[in-house]
């Protein structure tokens, strides 16, 4: 290895980076050796695969809503605070 | 709101600065049409924060009532100084989080930030002669397609994971992931820092991914 290359990204350690990965957050020498290590390593391309899957599903959980007794409460608390 | 992925119309009442405005001028004006909407756009997310920190979907949905009639109360002093949507849910997290005081569910957090979010028993040690620091127990792909997460048994190992997340990780997963609700407006709901926020979204997401590895059982030695 080179003086200039940097040291490389270990699993261990890209797994605590995801996040900042995903988001966009790591600095560009980082981002740089994540990727090197996930183009070589079968396992990390799963786990990141495996997190966005997740972020996924959460996402398309389904909503919730409130109860019509709810809003209907909430409603008629409107109406009486309209006339205040 | 909705998921930006997800959401199609109902994300019209998403703040830009314009209709932020309009929104507001809207309740201090008494349109009561544009109570409902607010009302019914935000029900998913305030009932979502509010069940991090109560059990029961009563109580969840008395807290949402109770953060309705609090902005009442304050919109006439509020200030803009955030969106209406940040302070409103502000307000939500707030008396949640009293509530469970009373309740003694939770006790007040520390952020829980240290440590490694991944196990490090799953990596080989330091002092490898080989492969130090890399997989030990490596992940392997899951046995479903991904539209199969959601069906109903993956989906309660989801489930189950978000309940058991400490009370801060799941706010931060609510918000962003749950609800697609942006990092900076996160960290204004629930006050914590950039670097924190993405901490704890961290923690939280590995944590469910966890979940549904173990429940796959999907691992093998390296
Ligand atoms: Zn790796």
């Amino acid at each position: 290895m080179s003086e200039t290359h940097p040291p490389e990204m270990l699993c261990r350690e890209l797994v605590e980076v995801v996040t900042d990965y995903l988001e966009h957050r790591l600095s560009p020498r980082d981002r740089a050796r994540f990727e090197a290590h996930l183009a070589e390593c079968e396992y990390c391309e799963t786990y990141l695969e495996q997190m966005r899957q997740t972020i996924r599903a959460l996402g398309r959980l389904p909503e919730e809503s409130l109860s019509v007794d709810a809003r209907d409460g909430l409603l008629t608390a409107f109406r009486d605070w309209t006339r205040r | 709101m909705g998921h930006p992925s997800s959401s199609g119309a109902s994300s019209q009442l998403d703040h830009a600065e314009g209709t932020e405005g309009a929104l507001l001028e809207g309740i201090r004006e008494g349109d009561e049409r544009v109570f409902a909407e607010l009302m019914q756009e935000w029900s998913s997310v305030m009932l979502r924060l509010a069940l991090v920190h109560v059990e029961s979907r009563a109580v969840a949905e008395e807290v949402v009532q109770e953060a309705w009639l609090t902005v009442l109360r304050d919109i006439g002093r509020f200030e803009r100084r955030s969106s209406l949507r940040t302070w409103v849910l502000g307000i939500v997290v707030n008396l949640a989080r009293s509530r469970a005081r009373v309740e003694r569910r939770t006790v007040p957090l520390p952020a829980d930030v240290a440590g490694a979010a991944v196990e490090p028993a799953r990596f080989r040690p330091p002092d490898s002669r080989r492969w130090a620091g890399h997989w030990a127990l490596g992940p392997v792909p899951w046995p479903l397609p991904e539209d199969a997460l959601l069906a109903s048994e993956t989906r309660r190992v989801i489930v189950d994971a978000i309940a058991a997340l400490p009370a801060l990780q799941r706010e931060v997963l609510v918000l962003r992931d749950l609800e697609g609700v942006g990092a900076a407006e996160t960290c204004n709901v629930l006050g914590l820092s950039d670097t924190n926020q993405r901490v704890l979204l961290h923690r939280a997401r590995t944590r469910v991914r966890n979940a549904l590895e173990w429940y796959f059982d999907a691992t093998e030695p390296t």
